[in-house]
């Protein structure tokens, strides 16, 4: 009975979620809807990485190479032939891509297709390569991808980068998979896939003598957190109309990190309420950049603060707060009625 | 393509070597006592080059001098980090001070760009070290020479550091094995603030030499020094002294050799030095001298 009420209840809250969405989209400022699009992709980029870092335990720095990917490949799947011609003015772009242009949800499960396939590349090896050097070949592996759309200028502009991308992105788009990565991935923790993974995370030696295929579920991890990483970033390019290799470097990986860890590795409501956090906080601290007065001295601002006090912050997390806003716990209807009920009845008595 | 030429570019390879060679040495010296990998390592290197950038332009210090308080300065530096990131973290979950690190590197970089400011400043080149050698048509820089000495110095009092002095034995036997060390009376605290001094003192070092090479600083400017260096240790194999400066040799070369033979390639030179590193930690984990 408790299963029905909760399922009933999550539906109520999803339709109630839309209904808002729906008036957002249509009622509210372009500027609040825009970090609302944020606040909806860095959902899904913390919950992906949380899966690799957080479920499966294995400390990845790649996710700003399979962003890189889903929003290059979308990007030049979506963008109408004219506008390819306009954006590679000194290398024309080779064929077939100069001449097709799909629809932009396909476009995007290519782009997260293609990200999944580089996630099984990276994943692979981690086989042999473990802890700190997994982080290192991860993060090595992000550098090749932005070296490499540096370079390719027939494929991807090179550093010119892609502009004037059709914003095909809105609160539908980027909250509806949000809401869907979250759904996936929580599916696949509560599933048998997820108790694998987080005995690999536990104690890997013990987790392969209990008969879990380790490559097979490390490998899946990777694969997963990819394709997520790639449809974030697909939607990230059609957000913001440019993307070019330089803007997914390694600090927009350490931005995941944070989200992750101020969530809580290994919960994924923690990640959803920090993501949701960090898109409004970062968008907050623009008033440390810009000049204020305080009792008649003007300030100035200064630029770059906003990035020190993100990185202050960061660093008391991983001082103070080891465990996050919600260590690895989860939220979940029963949890609410049960605390309710113990309010009652201490009330009560 | 000449021999002079040949030699020419050798002898920048070399140079470059030893400056990767010493960065790399203190990743693998932090690594191999509290096995850690010092991601703020490349930051420490850029601020070294700010502090000699103030010591000659704010108290107008001569160069030598302000060379000197750079390497003391960043050597504090490098003990304050330890004691403020990673101190705290040391019996806490490997992932923990991983991230510890990464944070480190991250402040550091910004805390750089808003006291420093983002914009690229020139370093101060002494007369004497921009003069240049001809020797038998092989023209080198006087820079080349002088780093290739001073880092062969560095590199011997090094030797004599961690084989010959009581210190130096509390160092690897640390590294062998944490526990039994600390029962058998070694002072982990103190052994490590020195790990950190040391590492963070030959990071200057290289970054006074990096930066007479190429004479532009700016906030970011260590984060790629200090990822090729650590892949420079890593491919040597981490822990090892002698690996560290194989490795570096290795990278040094291969960034110059690749822009002086293959130009056309030369845009995919950290596309190479990192698929040399995912193929040595393939095939050998431990690196050429690293032990299992």
């Amino acid at each position: 009975m408790y299963k029905k009420r909760s399922f009933w209840l999550t539906v109520f809250s999803l339709v109630l979620f839309f209904l808002f969405i729906q008036y957002a989209q249509t009622h509210f400022d372009a500027y609040i809807i825009r970090i609302m699009n944020v606040a909806a992709i860095y959902v899904i980029l913390g919950v992906s990485l949380n899966l690799i870092n957080g479920f499966t335990g294995q400390f990845s720095l790649g996710h700003a190479g399979f962003m890189a990917i889903g929003a290059y490949t979308s990007a030049l799947l979506y963008m109408s032939p004219e506008l390819k011609a306009m954006n590679f003015f000194i290398k024309p772009l080779i064929w077939p891509l100069n001449e097709i242009q799909i629809p932009f949800l396909s476009a995007l499960l290519a782009g997260g297709l293609l990200a999944a396939c580089a996630g099984f590349l990276v994943g692979a090896p981690c086989m042999r390569v473990k802890g700190d050097y997994l982080a290192i070949v991860t993060y090595g592996f992000s550098e090749i991808i932005r070296v490499l759309f540096n370079n390719l200028q027939s494929i991807t502009n090179g550093p010119l980068g892609l502009k004037g991308l059709p914003t095909y992105t809105n609160l539908w788009w980027s909250w509806g998979w949000a809401v869907f990565t979250v759904f996936f991935i929580k599916r696949l923790i509560d599933s048998s896939y997820g108790r694998a993974l987080k005995a690999i995370r536990d104690n890997e030696e013990a987790a392969e003598a209990m008969g879990v295929n380790l490559f097979y579920h490390k490998t899946l991890a990777f694969v997963v957190g990819a394709f997520f990483a790639g449809i974030a970033g697909g939607l990230l390019g059609s957000l913001v109309m440019t993307i070019d290799p330089n803007a997914f470097n390694i600090m927009l990986t350490f931005q995941i990190v944070l989200i992750v860890l101020l969530g809580g590795l290994g919960s994924i409501t923690g990640t959803v309420i920090s993501g949701v956090m960090i898109a409004f906080l970062m968008e907050w601290l623009r008033i440390v950049e810009t000049p204020m007065k305080i009792f008649g001295i003007t300030i100035p601002g200064i630029s770059g603060m906003r990035m020190l006090i993100f990185s202050l912050i960061l660093m008391v997390a991983v001082l103070f707060f080891r465990h996050g806003i919600l260590g690895d716990r989860e939220f979940s209807w029963e949890a609410l009625f049960s605390a309710f009920k113990k309010r009652h009845s201490t009330e009560g008595e | 393509m000449t021999w002079t030429l040949l030699l020419q570019h050798l002898a920048n390879g070399v140079a470059l070597g030893f400056v990767f060679g010493l960065v790399a040495i203190g990743y693998t010296l932090v690594y191999g006592v509290v096995k850690l990998v010092n991601f703020a390592h490349g930051d420490i290197f850029m601020m070294a080059s700010f502090f000699v950038y103030y010591g000659i332009v704010l108290f107008s210090f001569p160069w030598w001098f302000s060379f000197v308080c750079a390497i003391f300065l960043t050597a504090l530096l490098g003990i304050s980090i330890e004691k403020v990131a990673y101190k705290p973290l040391r019996d806490a979950p490997r992932i923990s001070s991983l991230c510890s690190a990464i944070g480190m590197s991250f402040l550091l970089e910004n805390f750089a760009t808003v006291v420093f400011g983002g914009r690229q400043k020139p370093f101060y080149q002494p007369q004497i070290l921009s003069k240049t050698l001809d020797i038998g048509g092989v023209r080198i820089q006087l820079v080349t020479v002088v780093t290739i000495l001073v880092s062969v110095a560095a590199l011997l009092f090094l030797n004599y550091l961690v084989y010959r002095t009581r210190m130096g034995l509390a160092m690897r036997a640390l590294a062998h094995d944490f526990d039994t060390a600390r029962l058998m009376g070694i002072n982990v605290d103190r052994t490590i603030t020195f790990t950190f001094a040391v590492g963070s003192s030959l990071a200057a070092i290289s970054a006074i030499f990096w930066a007479l090479r190429y004479p532009q600083i700016w906030p970011f400017m260590g984060v790629f020094p200090g990822w090729r260096a650590f892949t420079a240790a890593i491919i040597g194999g981490i822990g090892s002294i002698k690996g560290a400066m194989t490795g570096g040799f290795l990278i040094g070369m291969i960034s110059i050799m690749l822009v002086a033979f293959l130009p056309d390639l030369a845009g995919y030179r950290d596309a190479f030095i990192f698929m040399m590193l995912v193929l040595v930690l393939l095939f050998k984990p431990t690196g050429l001298f690293g032990e299992a």
